[in-house]
């Protein structure tokens, strides 16, 4: 009876669980657990600033003492690297407790300038909060303080004011312990002690900024946010970043209607704060004078101003005459709502074809595998990566992965073309050429290792698309070959866009197979008349670029909706500006399936208008009329006409951690396996995959992000420059069946010989010339210019 | 320039099959390092970093901690003259003052033919001694001012370099330490055995 067995779960004793007593209250612990973690759960707060629940505690402030009854009386303890024990008695309120916290404030404070009216910190600051709730008011100190020079930069983003540190160790736990990335370091000894880099060595960590966010001082600044605003002027709303599909959560602010800053949310399933550097700077794009502000017409070789009016009519008569020979691109950019105020005017208008995706990612039945959440992955014993560099793509997912790994959860097994930042965790990397995944799967399965290894319990299948210069079809049959072999397997797919999952549920799902590549296709041989580019910009993001150029050049018209007049955008005969992140109110789905909400916080610049308003106006404008016109309206119609959605309560996707919903996909069939042919001697099999920062708009629109992407050039393992008798850095043209680029060549060992990598979608020569969509693999040449 | 040169290289390789953990090799590698160029440069706390498979900021927040790693050039002597109380009271300011004058150099400087860096230091743990001073690490106790002058004369006409090596030499005879004396690299939690050389002695 349900009775009893709630009965016997309130009776059950957890093994772990104890009692403490803090101020005189009872609290449950559990083991291992610290007193301050115990504490915060009740209303006594214990002032700290070296201690943060993410990381492991040092005891590095000793501002967190309190006093713990013992066979001698009371002692004095640092409560961040004191274990709960059953029966334990914790003071805070003493005044022993007391005259000790004021104590220590008043050293910490000893050689802190003071400079709160000039500091970025000031009014959000835990010193200068703890040393009003804490400190003794006064000090004793009137020597000379400590003097450094005034904030010197650590890499691009932060600036480091050594005067200000109170040497806490937050930034170095962090650069260490979560990021993986040691790069500043405790230097020097005593009152020399201070945090540096190693000499001309910056702080180039995809994560920097998140040590400006625990930095409990204003030691730490950013520089997109230094002297834009101060605490008490922000305002601030969650929610839910879509640079990439991780959807960590946010806090986004704003002063003066103005985006200023972005911060971590911890969303325990999700991203536990932290944010990569991409992430949180790239709110300065919203406010970019790039911005298409009115929309836009063609009159003859130039786009010209024009109404809104002018505008959506321009645009339904060019659907209109196009007579259902239209394809809608994209999608993936904007909020579920968004892309579902969109299918339905592709339904009602009837598009010929939709794809959310730009040829760059992997077909939709993907979801039908039994999916995984991030937590699922992260907690089983064996992960498998068949997937692009997550530290360049998913950085989030990356940092949860890692964590994973060294806190000894999961163990990696990586089948890959060339090393990725999680290689180094990985316990075993299997290297492959491109076009041979298969091969590679089915020799790793037969491993009597690694088959005992995914015996142990879950197996969870991280999968993307790991090169994007080879077919989809190449890693669907690995995975189709992992799914079908692999006991309690279940996959997450690694797809990139920030809202990806989210459209191809909604309704931007090519159906039939009539993918991004075969809309370029159809509109090559004339069966697509009218392309309308929904935020994508297929001529620099699909991979085979010749595809693409001719596709523009034989479509008779396109619309675009995007916010910048990108490549694709100028060759549009209408551009409609939409509203960008931050601007509109709306929900997003995560890589996982998880529905979080998206919020506004500022004003969409010009006229500007969200993607589902202009679905609607535009639907009016062809005299389909979709009777909505308000977001929450939006989204209901949404939640109710979408099975999947339909039993969810939309409350709670709103809240912090959202809901996971299930993706309806059509069951997987195995994929046909595009047979590879072997590769000359004297060629290279090309792999090329994205790095954080690229030509995205989203990046070279923000001041600070612009110039931290590289240029192209080609890597090749280091024996194989010695045998094409090239030095590092030459000139080299790299030729394959479709074309031919000039760029400097590179040796790096994370190559697999034999191969050669170049990133996509850099500054200079465009690795896309290389691709062929029909091609399975890309085979290449490297010679002297 | 400065990285290790090929024989260095492999005797760090020696030193890091010591221990159960590359990076635990880092000290005697910055001493290895130190000796070979004088001083720690930049380049060699990189390959050191290379080497135990560390960051360069590692190495370097490790080396900055301790005295003995200089990261400019010094003299082929370094004069440490202890400041702390029980050698300030014994007269050790005079010490200094008297060495200041006699090389030409303020403390932390190094004379003009390199030959001599003079320092001040914290307590040498000779307080019984006092006033106490260091040549390259080695003591010279109860040090008057007349002392200061012949030590120094001493270095000059160098009277004293079969005693005291130059800075930064860590030995006048490497340390080998035979297969059946090492430890290995075992890490404690993963020792199952006692070491060889502890001759089936019970645990202390």
């Amino acid at each position: 009876m349900s009775t009893t067995e709630s009965h016997d779960e309130a009776t059950a004793v957890d093994p772990n669980a104890v009692n403490i007593t803090i101020n005189g209250r009872s609290v449950s612990a559990v083991k291992g657990e610290m007193i301050i973690a115990a504490a915060d759960r009740t209303a006594d707060f214990i002032p700290r600033f070296c201690y943060h629940p993410r990381m492991k505690p040092v005891g590095m402030c000793r501002q967190c003492l309190v006093e713990v009854e013992g066979p001698r009386g009371p002692m004095m303890v640092v409560s961040c690297m004191t274990p709960v024990a059953d029966g334990q008695v914790v003071r805070t309120d003493t005044d022993q407790v007391k005259q000790a916290q004021e104590g220590v404030l008043e050293l910490l404070l000893a050689n802190h300038p003071l400079d709160c009216p000039v500091c970025d910190k000031g009014g959000e600051c835990p010193l200068q909060d703890q040393a009003f709730s804490h400190g003794p008011g006064e000090s004793r100190y009137v020597e000379e303080k400590r003097h450094y020079e005034k904030p010197i930069p650590i890499s691009d983003l932060v600036f480091l004011d050594r005067e200000r540190c109170i040497l806490c160790d937050r930034c170095t736990r962090f650069a260490n312990e979560v990021a993986g990335d040691p790069l500043i370091s405790f230097t020097h000894r005593g009152n020399n002690t201070q945090v540096l880099t190693f000499p001309d060595e910056p702080f180039a960590s995809y994560f920097s900024g998140n040590t400006v966010q625990i930095c409990p001082v204003g030691a730490l600044t950013a520089q997109p946010y230094r002297f834009k605003a101060r605490p008490w002027d922000l305002e601030e709303r969650e929610s839910t970043c879509t640079t990439c599909s991780v959807g960590c959560r946010i806090a986004v602010q704003s002063s003066r209607d103005e985006l200023v800053r972005y911060q971590g949310v911890d969303s325990d399933p999700v991203n536990w704060g932290w944010l990569c550097d991409r992430g949180r700077f790239n709110f300065q794009s919203v406010s970019s004078d790039d911005r298409v502000t009115t929309p836009h017409v063609r009159d003859g070789q130039t786009l010209v101003e024009t109404t809104w009016v002018d505008a959506l009519s321009r645009a339904a008569q060019l659907i209109s005459s196009a007579s259902g020979k239209v394809a809608l691109l994209g999608g993936a950019r904007g909020t579920n709502e968004d892309a579902w105020a969109w299918a339905q005017l592709a339904d009602l208008a009837k598009f010929k074809m939709r794809d959310a995706q730009m040829g760059d990612g992997l077909p939709a039945r993907v979801f039908s595998y039994p999916q995984a959440t991030i937590d699922a992955a992260c907690s089983a014993p064996t992960i498998i990566l068949l997937a692009p560099d997550l530290k360049e793509e998913l950085p989030v997912l990356y940092l949860r992965v890692r964590d994973a790994v060294e806190k000894g959860r999961s163990r990696i097994v990586e089948i890959t073309s060339h090393d990725s930042g999680l290689t180094k965790y990985a316990w075993k990397s299997v290297h492959h050429e491109p076009g041979h995944q298969l091969d590679a799967v089915r020799a790793t399965l037969a491993d009597t290792d690694i088959a005992a290894q995914l015996a142990k319990g879950p197996v969870v299948v991280i999968a993307g698309r790991s090169s994007l210069a080879e077919s989809e079809a190449n890693i669907m049959a690995a995975l189709d070959t992992i799914v079908g072999s692999v006991a309690h397997v279940s996959v997450l797919p690694a797809l990139r866009r920030g809202n990806v999952r989210g459209a191809l549920s909604v309704g931007l799902a090519p159906t039939d197979g009539n993918d991004a590549t075969h809309i370029l296709k159809s509109a090559v041989t004339g069966d697509i008349e009218c392309l309308v580019l929904l935020g994508s910009d297929p001529l620099s993001d699909h991979p085979d670029a010749d595809l693409v150029r001719r596709a523009f050049a034989s479509v008779r018209n396109i619309i675009a909706v995007d916010m910048f007049m990108n490549q694709s955008v100028q060759s549009a005969s209408v551009v409609l500006p939409a509203a960008a992140f931050g601007e509109k109110n709306g929900t997003t789905t995560n890589l996982e399936g998880r529905v979080t909400n998206v919020a506004q916080k500022v004003t969409p610049r010009g006229t500007s208008r969200p993607d589902w308003m202009i679905a609607i106006e535009l639907a009016h404008a062809l005299g389909r009329d979709i009777p909505l016109t308000r977001v929450e309206e939006v989204q209901a119609h949404m939640m109710t006409s979408i099975p999947q959605m339909q039993t969810e309560n939309v409350a709670v996707a709103l809240r912090r951690n959202g809901i996971v919903v299930p993706t309806v996909a059509s069951a997987a069939s195995s994929a046909a396996v595009t047979p590879v042919g072997t590769r000359n001697s004297y060629e290279f099999r090309l792999v090329s995959g994205r790095k954080l920062y690229d030509k995205a708009t989203g990046t070279t629109a923000s001041r600070s992000l612009v110039n931290l992407a590289d240029s192209a050039a080609v890597y090749v393992h280091p024996q194989d420059l010695e045998r094409i008798g090239k030095s590092d850095g030459a000139s080299v043209r790299v030729s394959s069946s479709s074309g031919a680029i000039a760029l400097p060549v590179h040796a790096s060992s994370a190559v697999v010989r034999g191969t050669a990598f170049v990133p996509f979608n850099l500054a200079g020569a465009d690795v896309r010339e290389l691709i062929r969509h029909d091609q399975a693999v890309t085979d290449v040449r490297i010679e002297g210019i | 320039m400065s990285r290790l040169n090929d024989a260095n290289v492999a005797l760090a390789k020696e030193i890091i099959a010591r221990y159960p953990r590359p990076k635990s090799a880092l000290i005697p590698l910055l001493h290895l390092s130190q000796e070979q160029n004088g001083y720690i440069t930049n380049d060699a706390m990189a390959h050191l970093a290379e080497l135990v498979g560390v960051t360069s900021a590692e190495v370097y927040g490790t080396a900055s901690f301790y005295e003995m790693f200089k990261f400019e050039p010094v003299g082929k002597y370094v004069i440490n003259i202890c400041g702390t109380l029980s050698c300030a009271l014994m007269g050790s300011e005079e010490l200094l003052h008297r060495a200041e004058h006699k090389l030409g150099v303020k403390a932390g400087g190094t004379t003009p033919d390199g030959l001599i860096t003079l320092e001040h230091a914290e307590c040498q743990a000779a307080c019984t001694e006092a006033p106490c001073l260091q040549v390259n690490y080695r003591y010279r106790f109860r040090v008057t001012p007349a002392d200061v002058d012949s030590l120094i004369h001493d270095l000059r006409a160098g009277k004293l370099s079969d005693e005291i090596p130059a800075h930064g030499t860590l030995a006048k005879v490497r340390q080998h330490i035979p297969a059946d004396r090492g430890v290995g690299a075992v890490a404690p939690e993963a020792a199952t055995t006692a070491p060889a050389w502890f001759d089936g002695k019970a645990a202390l």
